[in-house]
């Protein structure tokens, strides 16, 4: 063993140069009198050759990536989007053919819904926590003693409910979950370094467990570009996914596996996921390996174990769509693609973590 | 200088790991390579991967020393997307196999073949890697990915000295080498 080690270290030397003559002719004459440590050498030096060229290789990569990035931001290349083509032709049959399916579904949909046992409530928890009573009052006296010491605004009671949120506009759009901040007299939400900020509520969907909110206090600084992007197409089956939440006053990071491309009782709006999550994670993203959001957080069955529930990323849209129908001034730019694809886990959290937000409601 | 020169500048740099050169090429040529990727059924995130790949043909064929450009960078560049996008189609089953496109094409057979034998031999690597566990992937990986001397990492892995860390470094890379070629021989052989 030490004598292949040695054997190793010579070889490398040899390769990079490092010898003196006289070692290299002591080294040289070796290989000539034994073919099994020539045989070595070409072995070893093949191997170091192929380590170096992995190692830069990989380098490459990674220069290419920040490349497209940075090209992308300073506008030098642009992003192309795939022009639809519209068949002229079966325009008339296509319309026709759509509002057949439309009403069938209608129908369908109706008979469904009359003849579906509702699903007890109480099956699923919904992963906001509730503060109870003793903290409440130990956070009362905090914060008076915090209002002579700090003069940042905050509201004067702890939060009744709390979840995660995290930004899909730069300019102060989160999303989170509906129950999260259902029945809400006020929301705030707060960062990782525990600074307050007012939010208000612009659109609820009670059925894809998704709210959009807008942060007004004017001390918030919008983020210049999102690291992450909104995943439009589905998630597969398997993949491995993480998230970021606000289970405490702390951020903490989970990971697991999307276990099934539906929800509670096959559910089509949500996924099944395994992860570990616990109240205060709802509302939270579930970012795929890439980086990019493919839900949000809902909820977990009490009736089983291990089986958590996430909305699906494709209704975050929706609900943009929605906003765009009801407002004139609709301004939400919504990143598609994820700048942290490719790097490491812990430099991707690091990007991350500051546009996800402790949501607490009142 | 003439085009032609400035070509030759460009891959030289490429070769030797310059930044400007690879930002260079990378800004004279994703555009093309976008349209022809989204005209033909791609996205834009085709597109970049795609590319990326195919400038780490030109990478390696750059690094590889009897490299002689016989066509336009730019020719060379279309070619090889133009490939790569063709077989990921077939993969991907989708409709056609022919792509629209008007621009020159040049014969990029072998170098895609070489390319392709590269991508295994590197997959091989990656798996040994992955698998020899830690401390080992961390330690090589700092010495030879990241090119650190034996003292830094001995300091940052918390070894007493140098040597200690050397030693462990030698038996990491007695095991990743037996891997490798374990792998390697049923793999590339």
């Amino acid at each position: 063993m030490t004598d292949d080690m040695n054997l190793m270290e010579m070889v490398e030397r040899y390769v990079r140069g490092e010898m003196d003559p006289q070692e290299m002719s002591y080294f040289e004459s070796l290989r000539r009198a034994d073919p099994a440590i020539d045989q070595l050498v070409v072995e070893h030096s093949m191997f170091l050759r192929q380590l170096n060229d992995f190692g830069d290789r990989k380098a490459f990569k990674t220069v290419l990536g920040e490349t497209h990035e940075k090209l992308l931001a300073n506008g030098e290349i642009r992003t192309e989007q795939p022009k639809v083509r519209v068949l002229q032709k079966y325009k008339r049959v296509l319309a026709m053919a759509a509002s057949i399916a439309g009403l069938t579904a209608l129908a369908i949909s109706g008979l469904v819904s009359y003849f579906t046992p509702k699903s007890s409530p109480v099956e699923i928890a919904q992963l906001k926590k509730e503060l109870n009573a003793v903290k409440i009052s130990q956070k009362q006296t905090q914060n008076e003693i915090n209002t002579f010491k700090n003069t940042s605004p905050r509201p004067a009671t702890p939060g009744k409910f709390g979840g995660t949120g995290f930004l899909i506009d730069g300019k102060g759009y989160l999303v989170t979950s509906a129950h999260v901040v259902a029945k809400a007299d006020s929301v705030y939400i707060v960062n990782s370094k525990g600074d307050y900020f007012k939010a208000k509520t612009i659109h609820v969907n009670d059925n894809t467990d998704i709210a959009v909110l807008k942060i007004t206090d004017s001390r918030f600084e919008p983020v210049q570009k999102l690291p992450y992007g909104i995943r439009k197409a589905k998630a597969d089956l398997g993949e491995q996914i993480f998230t970021l939440g606000y289970p405490r006053t702390e951020i903490v990071y989970n990971e697991g596996y999307l276990s099934a491309k539906t929800g509670f009782n096959g559910d089509t709006v949500t996924y099944q996921i395994a992860i570990s999550a616990n109240p205060g994670n709802s509302g939270g993203p579930i970012f795929n390996q890439s980086g990019e959001v493919i839900g949000v957080l809902s909820g977990k069955q009490l009736t089983a174990e291990g089986v958590v529930f996430s909305s699906q990323s494709k209704n975050i849209f929706k609900a943009l769509d929605s906003i765009r129908h009801d407002t004139t001034t609709f301004t939400i730019k919504m990143p598609t693609h994820s700048s942290v694809k490719g790097i490491d886990r812990v430099q991707q959290i690091k990007r991350i973590e500051d546009c996800i937000f402790n949501v607490m409601s009142y | 200088m003439s085009a032609d020169q400035t070509e030759k500048e460009l891959l030289k740099g490429l070769a030797g790991n310059d930044r400007k050169a690879s930002e260079t090429i990378y800004k004279q040529h994703y555009n093309m390579v976008q349209a022809l990727i989204v005209n033909n059924n791609g996205s834009a995130e085709d597109a970049r991967d795609i590319f990326q790949e195919a400038m780490l043909v030109l990478y390696e064929k750059a690094r590889s020393g009897n490299f002689e450009l016989n066509c336009q960078l730019k020719t060379y560049i279309y070619s090889v997307c133009r490939r790569l996008w063709l077989k990921r189609l077939q993969q991907l089953q989708r409709y056609s196999t022919e792509i629209d496109g008007i621009a020159e094409v040049v014969q990029v057979e072998e170098d895609m073949e070489k390319h392709e034998a590269r991508n295994l031999e590197f997959s091989v690597m990656e798996k040994a890697l992955l698998s020899i566990g830690e401390p080992c992937k961390s330690l090589l990986e700092a010495y030879y990915l990241q090119k650190r001397n034996m003292a830094d990492i001995a300091a940052s892995f918390g070894y007493t000295n140098a040597d200690n860390a050397k030693n462990q470094k030698y038996k990491c890379l007695a095991r990743l080498k037996k891997l490798f070629f374990a792998q390697y021989k049923n793999q590339v052989a």
